[in-house]
């Protein structure tokens, strides 16, 4: 039996992060029990012409409080009405959905690519092992950036070159001359290609999280599969479904 | 007040009219975590051909006002897989009917796949003819009322159970597609399948989808596939399978007073996946609270 469910929950905060970018927590005890970092939820609008859910990665959980941390940027019309949400409002969520990271490896490098971040928070803190994180960001809105800092040691790249190293996140690895023997990233495709070229050539595991557009989210209606080197359980033709064999992957399994 | 909620379509009993649009639910695996399928009328699968298909590449969906697009290009894992896999995973819900949705690029992968289920213990076949999103195949056999009678005389030939044929609404006029059906020896007509539609990202200058054209569903569509279901059950005898845009209990009620005998529900799952339970209880309901003893009463009634 899986572990997903399906409710309204509350909302315990709802505060901006920056421009553009909330944080939200909800309150939901399945939910906090059962995720794991890497999986994701999908959210529901109220406005009834948006009918698909939005799917969100988790960024923290705290089971303690049963709680669940979401950070998302305002991009259309679904984010745009969550950032309107309160403190004491409810929302509908499903999840947890996905696999999630597989916890592995002596020495890891987080990378976290603008809103490829947020599910980078929960893995360092669940990692048993030394982590490196990596983060890219356009300019010096670092959001996010402190709350790393309590789990390892932090490296920043801008686009912009304002803080830290100028340009991408592989840019900062190897000027920083990051060593490890695992890679995490979650961003955009063309940071992963990079991120998926890098470990190539080092001869490093990765483990990527990939993003589509999501119609069920749960493995039902084959919109949101990527392109796999071994065949896939449901089709048996080397199409994954990211909502439900991913959000994530090893490298070497998926093209980019 | 006890209702009669069972149907017979096509000599098949439903404890209920409700059933999943193909699709939409897979073939119901996923959704189970959701759903008893136990409670639903029959399960429609997702279309199956006679061998692998590998769909369109990626976006295959949009999402637009009150509905949404999609091209997905009917990826699916061949008759084989299925009937070893998904038949039996079915065969555990001994409640519900299996309506298994057939797809193919020519008449002999129609055949092919119809043969196969021949010995298979599922309930119906519904043939989709109406697929917007391949290239051959699909929608090509449902645009003429000449191919329509020729494919569907094809199916019945060789076909051991009841054979749906289901409409595309990508047409002058749906009901010389019914009538082509039924002349065919069709069993019972679904309808309406997707609308062809498109979107562009306007940001990025170009079309949403990889397809650029995508089949529209979800509740934008509903007064059209309303329209259609009425115009229909005026030029045939044989059963209906109402569909397009159904959210809710009163949706589906439209459908059924259109002149419907059972319901099918797609793009509802995706923002609500009990939707299927919620639109059963409802129509229960409906006629608890208005003294119809059989669902059936209400079939066609407004004219
Ligand atoms: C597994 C996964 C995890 C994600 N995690 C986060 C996160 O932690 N924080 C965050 O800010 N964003 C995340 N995203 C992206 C997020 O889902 C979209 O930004 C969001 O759905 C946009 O919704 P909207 O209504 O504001 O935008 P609109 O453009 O109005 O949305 C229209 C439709 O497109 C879909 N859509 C738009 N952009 C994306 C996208 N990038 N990916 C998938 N679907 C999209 C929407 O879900 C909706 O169905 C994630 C995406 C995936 C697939
Ligand atoms: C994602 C998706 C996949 C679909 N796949 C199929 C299919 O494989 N075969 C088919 O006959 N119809 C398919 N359809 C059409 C639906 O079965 C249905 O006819 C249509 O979506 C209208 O109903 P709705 O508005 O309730 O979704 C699909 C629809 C969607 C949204
Ligand atoms: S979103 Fe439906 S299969 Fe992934």
């Amino acid at each position: 039996m899986s572990d997903k469910v399906i409710k309204n929950v509350v909302i315990t905060s709802m505060v901006k992060v920056t421009d553009g970018i909330y944080s939200m927590w909800i309150k939901d005890k399945d939910l906090a029990c059962n995720a794991k970092p890497g999986q994701f939820v999908s959210l529901y609008c109220k406005e009834g012409s948006q009918l698909l859910p939005r799917p969100i990665s988790i960024c923290e959980i705290d089971r303690e409080n049963e709680t669940l941390r979401l950070v998302y940027r305002v991009v259309g019309k679904g984010t745009k009405e969550f950032s309107k949400m309160n403190a004491g409002d409810t929302i509908r969520v499903m999840g947890p959905l996905g696999n999630g990271f597989t916890l592995e490896g002596k020495k890891a490098i987080l990378i976290g690519g603008g809103i490829g971040i947020p599910p980078m928070l929960e893995l360092a803190k669940s990692l048993d092992c030394e982590v490196q994180v990596v983060l890219g960001y356009r300019n010096n809105d670092l959001f996010l950036k402190d709350e790393f800092t309590p789990y390892g040691k932090v490296i920043v790249s801008t686009e912009d070159g304002s803080v830290g190293t100028k340009g991408n996140v592989i840019d900062a690895i190897r000027e920083k001359d990051v060593q490890g023997d695992i890679i995490f990233a979650c961003g955009p495709t063309p940071m992963l290609r990079g991120v998926k070229a890098y470990a190539q050539e080092k001869g490093l595991k990765a483990q990527l999280s990939l993003e589509e557009k999501m119609a069920c989210g749960i493995g039902a209606c084959l919109a949101c599969v990527c392109q796999s080197k071994e065949v896939d359980s449901h089709t048996h033709v080397k199409n994954k479904r990211i909502c439900k064999d991913g959000p994530v992957f090893y490298a070497e399994e998926v093209e980019l | 007040m006890s209702v009669n909620m069972k149907v017979n379509i096509a000599g098949v009993e439903w404890n209920n009219p409700v059933t999943v649009a193909s699709g939409t639910f897979g073939s119901g695996a996923e959704y189970s975590d959701f759903v008893d399928l136990n409670q639903l009328g029959a399960v429609t699968t997702k279309g199956v051909a006679n061998v692998p298909w590998q769909g369109n590449p990626t976006p295959r969906i949009a999402e637009t006002y009150g509905g949404m697009i999609n091209a997905i290009g009917l990826q699916n894992p061949g008759i084989d897989v299925f009937a070893k896999r998904d038949i039996p995973y079915l065969k555990q819900f001994p409640d519900t009917r299996i309506i298994v949705n057939v797809c193919g690029r020519s008449i002999e992968d129609y055949c092919e796949v119809v043969e196969r289920l021949a010995d298979e213990p599922v309930d119906m076949l519904e043939i989709n003819i109406s697929c917007p999103n391949v290239k051959e195949g699909g929608i090509a056999f449902g645009q003429d009322p000449k191919a329509v009678e020729a494919i569907t005389k094809e199916m019945k030939q060789r076909a051991k159970q009841p054979v749906i044929m289901k409409l595309s609404p990508n047409v002058t006029d749906i009901t010389e597609m019914a009538k082509a059906a039924e002349a065919g020896g069709a069993d019972a007509l679904s309808l309406i399948n997707t609308l062809t539609g498109m979107k562009i990202d306007v940001n990025r200058k170009t079309f949403a989808l990889a397809n650029k054209t995508g089949g529209l569903s979800g509740p934008a569509i509903k007064p059209v596939a309303v329209r259609m279901v009425y115009q229909v059950a005026q030029a045939v005898q044989i059963p209906i399978i109402g569909m397009g845009g159904i959210m809710c209990a009163e949706d589906a009620l439209e459908f059924i007073m259109a002149g419907a005998s059972a319901v099918s529900i797609g793009t509802a799952n995706f923002h609500n996946p009990n939707v299927t339970l919620e639109v059963i209880d409802g129509m229960k309901q409906f006629c608890e609270k208005n003294g119809v003893k059989d669902i059936n009463d209400l079939v066609g009634c407004v004219k």
